[in-house]
């Protein structure tokens, strides 16, 4: 035996440090995501038997107006979210000043990051309030009365969005501030002596070369927008009538309210094959910056 | 530097822009600190109407208290801690581990193994939400921190190794010939060459899984039921619907729950923000 490790030990030792990390891995998350596949064939309550439906819930799902309105939802969202970029730009380039009390100051701006998003979301779930609210305030300074945004159809979705914005331009932010740490002095300093300034300067030296951390912030700002869940959850529960839900609230809801893990396991299947794009789009472009880098 | 710094003899002009910036930060954190502000006042205040107001009593130390004796809070506290460290610990050991081996003992398909670990890291929670469910009812472990601690630590491994592979993948490649080559065998080259120079990249990684962890609510509520051991996310939704008059109470709770998490960061800000550029921007 201990003849067999010495001579062996090189390659076995990795392969023992690589297998504890893996197997959990490979078991709880890879091996979960494709079982969700296998159950969204079949109808399941969760506890009982599942019985095969082949495409059925797939089926149902083209024809149920809620899974549209999640779909429509997970857009919007998406749209909203884009501002995080170029908002997180902005802030960064605010607080990239080396002042004295500028670096508290930019600690300040991350906070909303490190905050739970049940934290934001009960936070923002005050500032919309309609009779005390932050934005009551804000209506009340004109006379007028704030609209209840979060059970009015129309808007519902855009408040909470809005508020889950929030914490992802502090994420922006970060990631452009290693950027603009990043830049090439050299070129800023050719730019200046060209007589480039203000917008041209940064349209034309700066963001060239924020072009891979720009990429990052986008990447990251639309998975956060797929995959948001908790703040629908806390601030709105799908509502007002289900007009707030997106996929991944719909998926939960069908599953653990109404045990339909079947019919939650297909929508679940489609926001992954919506993500897999994402994610395949994301891995390419790093893939292929990893190359020009070497 | 972009924008152009601001020369260090202007001076006035200098107090300005921090001036400036400040307003804005003000703004920016508006909303908490009105959350803050309510948290200090009365019951009585907020029902008659004085919600903006300075407060004519101050109820810090009544509302906190209340948080700790008449609700649940403290007992979610703890839960939150006896799920994140024990997670905090398991990630960093078996990322190490991984990073390791992926950055150091190329073999074949280890590139594969490795776009696992980073694709995997990007899916959606609700993906493998039934069937990581389903695993811990039938392991007996649903509703125990068990389920939370191992669920935590198996997904953020794959961010984890992500980050330990390019930070080990970054050290001198020097280190390990010369290990290697005064025969030290891969456990020898673990503990005496990985693990001393890898402490920045787990104190990072610690602060950025702690808060992962700690701020967790979509596993919170999927695999927790009880008070007994749900996280404080959870717990503070929960309250939410319980105390909905009580606006000082909840605002207590939620700069309670919000508390380690920016306490952390401030204590760790260095590791925190190169935590997440290194892992976003190296990819």
């Amino acid at each position: 035996m201990s003849r067999f490790w010495r001579r062996n030990r090189h390659w076995l030792t990795p392969v023992l440090f690589l297998l504890p990390g893996l197997i959990l891995f490979g078991s709880v998350i890879l091996a979960a995501s494709v079982e969700t596949i296998w159950i969204s064939l079949h109808a399941w309550d969760g506890i009982g038997q599942k019985t095969w439906v082949g495409l059925a819930n797939y089926l149902e799902l083209a024809d149920d107006p809620q899974f549209y309105v999640s779909l429509k939802n997970n857009v919007i969202w998406l749209l909203i979210f884009m501002l995080a970029p170029p908002v997180g730009l902005a802030l960064a380039l605010i607080v990239n000043q080396q002042i004295r009390g500028m670096r508290i100051l930019k600690s300040l701006f991350f906070i909303p990051l490190v905050l739970a998003t049940v934290t934001v979301g009960v936070v923002f779930g005050w500032v919309y309030d309609p009779n005390f609210g932050l934005l009551q305030l804000f209506f009340g300074v004109f006379g007028s009365t704030a609209p209840a945004l979060l059970s009015d159809e129309n808007f519902v979705t855009f408040a909470v969005a809005a508020a889950g914005l929030w914490p992802q331009i502090a994420f922006c932010m970060v990631l452009f501030l290693a950027g603009l740490n990043n830049l090439n002095d050299d070129l800023i300093a050719a730019g200046r002596v060209d007589g480039a300034r203000g917008w041209r300067m940064l349209r034309h030296v700066v963001l060239p070369q924020l072009s891979q951390v720009g990429f990052i912030a986008i990447a990251v700002t639309v998975i956060g927008a797929l995959r948001s869940f908790d703040m629908v959850a806390v601030m709105t529960n799908g509502g007002p009538y289900g007009s707030s839900t997106v996929l991944a609230y719909q998926m939960y809801e069908e599953s653990i309210f109404s045990y339909r893990f079947g019919y939650g396991a297909a929508i679940a299947t489609v926001l992954f094959v919506i993500m897999i794009a994402f994610i395949a789009w994301y891995l390419h472009g790093l893939v292929k910056a990893e190359r020009s880098n070497a | 530097m972009y924008p152009r710094p601001i020369p260090e003899n202007a001076r006035l002009q200098r107090a300005l822009y921090v001036g400036g910036v400040s307003l804005v930060v003000l703004l920016w954190l508006l909303p908490l600190l009105a959350v803050m502000l309510t948290s200090i006042r009365s019951n009585e205040e907020l029902m008659a109407g004085n919600y903006w107001g300075w407060p004519q009593k101050f109820s810090m130390v009544e509302n906190y208290t209340a948080v700790f004796e008449q609700t649940a809070m403290l007992r979610f506290f703890l839960n939150s801690l006896l799920i994140t460290i024990p997670s905090v610990v398991g990630v960093l050991a078996l990322s190490t581990l991984t990073g390791f081996v992926l950055s150091r003992y190329p073999f074949r398909g280890s590139n594969l193994i490795f776009a696992l670990f980073v694709g995997g890291n990007f899916l959606p929670a609700q993906i493998m939400m039934i069937p990581v469910r389903d695993l811990m009812v039938r392991l007996g472990l649903y509703d125990t921190v068990y389920a939370l601690i191992i669920f935590h630590i198996a997904f953020q491994t794959g961010f984890a190794t992500l980050f330990m592979r390019n930070f080990i993948a970054a050290l001198p490649g020097e280190l390990f010939q010369a290990a290697r080559a005064e025969g030290a065998s891969p456990f020898q080259i673990l503990r005496h060459v990985v693990v001393p120079l890898v402490r920045p990249a787990l104190a990072a990684l610690a602060i950025l899984t702690f808060t992962f962890v700690w701020n967790d609510y979509f596993w919170a509520i999927v695999l927790t039921q009880s008070d007994a051991v749900k996280p404080v996310t959870a717990g503070l939704n929960n309250l939410r619907g319980e105390w909905t008059s009580a606006w000082n109470i909840v605002s207590a709770a939620t700069i309670f729950v919000a508390l380690p998490p920016v306490v952390m960061f401030f204590l760790m800000q260095k590791h925190f923000v190169a935590g997440l550029t290194m892992g976003a921007v190296k990819g």
